[in-house]
């Protein structure tokens, strides 16, 4: 199992920096939508014998993350007419390098954490805090509410390649439960976003720091 | 014996160098559904440039010749360096990779040197870009190399080079291609065919040279990226682990092979916009970074 788990979890990690480095939306949804697929059939190949309740899971990860939140995102990127993050707090090479940085200093934290002798040689605790590390660059560091809502997802990642850790002792349910609290999420944060592209003719958050009447 | 082999490699370096920028221009040419120059066309124009004589500016010092020449000198070191397949090197000793990214640097310092000898404002320029993407590719190159050792545990260019570079291959080799776009001045940092002198760097360092030293620096580059192209085939292919029939060949295609794919990132890609060009050698630097993880991490498993 190990090899191919290792494979995603690199390719996760590569779409990580690849989302914080791209300045154009539709290609930073578009990571976070691959990521999203990676690591949804994971649990299939973790799984040595064929689950039907897993499969399900999987299946509607990989439907639910890679085309239902994309295809909802790239809907309020069109009504709202934002192609790309044109002044971001962190730039986008500072914010590359600090998401090197974090991933590098995952694969050092993770040697020292108590894991599990089935869990040392895998790459699914760096992945894992790789991904919550750019996801708190991208919420902290992005101007646009969009690229926001991308570094929440990253965020999302990052703690649902956690939960895999325990996928033998978690009902799936409480997964499936998770990706239907994102999925309005989302639904709602589309909504909301072209409400503030109407009200303030823009998606910059540093705009919405005044009450208005 | 010695004498006549090393002779015979210097020889091989120095007449095959030109032909790469030859087989680019083909490629590009071939995209665009021209007819292109020749192949052999730089050997024309270092033929034509040598029988030239020299335009000498009246404020330039013996620097102005010698920084050329230099350079020159320094990249023909530097390929003497580079093991050729299970042939290895005409010269190897312990941490000669040190001495590969010294000469490397000298010939750049020779060349941005004798470029401002003449006092010109764009030449001047051309050099602060030049040193300024350095810098950064430079970086870049050296995790490459590190990658290298920690991967083969060795500093000695024969045997670091001898090995393929493991898992971290696919992400080493990509590293080191945009160190070698961004050293040879290729396309999306720097269009060799430009004649604006806003918008170059290299071409815009040799604008005053002419005659022979120019041939020099034409041939020193295309040395360079003789040098470059070997570099990235022989830290991705386990040349050294083959026959010796086996690893020419691998060798040459490998060359090709990256000498097609500039030709094709140039034909289908723009130059990108000087804002943008630190973050593709960031990138750069990155991917040589992950590498050198991908090796520490491997080695330690």
């Amino acid at each position: 199992m190990s090899p191919s788990v290792n494979l995603l979890v690199g390719v996760a990690m590569g779409l990580n920096l690849l989302a914080l480095g791209s300045g154009r939306l539709p290609a930073v949804i578009r990571a976070v939508s691959v990521q999203g697929m990676a690591l949804g059939v994971m649990p299939l190949i973790m799984e040595h014998h064929f689950d039907w309740l897993v499969t399900v899971v999987a299946f509607f990860t990989v439907a639910v993350k890679g085309f239902v939140i994309p295809h909802l995102l790239s809907r309020a990127t069109r009504a709202a007419n934002v192609e790309r993050e044109n002044q971001p707090f962190i730039g986008f090479v500072p914010s590359l390098l600090l998401g090197a940085g974090g991933t590098i200093a995952a694969v050092a934290l993770s040697r020292a954490l108590p894991l599990l002798p089935e869990h040392t040689g895998s790459l699914l605790v760096p992945g894992a805090i790789a991904s919550v590390l750019t996801g708190f660059v991208m919420l902290i560091g992005r101007a646009k509410a969009i690229s926001q809502v991308c570094g929440y997802l990253i965020l999302e990642n990052g703690i649902y390649l956690f939960g895999l850790l325990l996928i033998n002792a978690t009902p799936l349910l409480v997964e499936a439960g998770i990706l239907l609290d994102l999925t309005v999420g989302i639904f709602v944060i589309g909504i909301i976003v072209d409400r503030i592209q109407r009200a303030f003719d823009s998606l910059d958050t540093r705009k919405l720091t005044v009450l208005r009447e | 014996m010695i004498v006549v082999y090393i002779i015979l490699r210097l020889v091989v370096w120095l007449v095959l160098a030109p032909l790469l920028p030859g087989i680019i221009n083909k490629v590009k040419a071939w995209v665009a559904g021209r007819r292109g120059p020749p192949v052999l066309q730089l050997y024309y124009d270092l033929a034509r440039l040598w029988r030239k004589g020299v335009v000498l500016s009246t404020l330039a010092s013996p620097g102005f010749i010698a920084g050329p020449a230099v350079a020159w000198i320094a990249l023909l070191a530097a390929t003497q360096l580079l093991p050729l397949g299970s042939a290895g090197a005409a010269l190897s000793f312990r941490g000669d990779v040190l001495l590969l990214i010294y000469l490397l640097a000298l010939a750049r310092f020779c060349t941005a040197w004798a470029a401002m000898e003449t006092g010109s404002a764009f030449e001047g320029m051309g050099s602060a870009r030049e040193v300024s993407y350095a810098v950064l590719s430079e970086a870049a190159l050296i995790t490459a190399v590190l990658t290298l050792s920690v991967h083969t545990g060795s500093i000695t260019l024969v045997t670091m080079l001898a090995p393929a570079a493991g898992a971290g291959a696919v992400l080493l080799g990509a590293g080191l291609f945009v160190v070698l776009l961004a050293e040879n001045c290729r396309v999306p940092f720097d269009d060799p065919n430009t004649h604006l002198e806003l918008t170059m760097i290299h071409e815009a360092m040799i604008l005053d040279h002419s005659g022979p030293p120019l041939a020099a620096i034409l041939h020193g580059a295309s040395m360079k990226l003789l040098l470059f192209a070997l570099l990235l085939t022989e830290a991705v292919l386990p040349v050294g682990e083959l026959s010796p029939l086996a690893a020419a060949g691998a060798l040459a295609g490998g060359v090709l092979a990256v000498t097609v794919g500039v030709g094709l990132v140039e034909s289908l890609l723009a130059r990108f916009a000087f804002r943008r060009v630190p973050m593709l050698l960031t990138t750069g630097f990155l991917l040589c970074l992950f590498a050198l993880l991908v090796a520490w991490k491997g080695g330690a498993a």
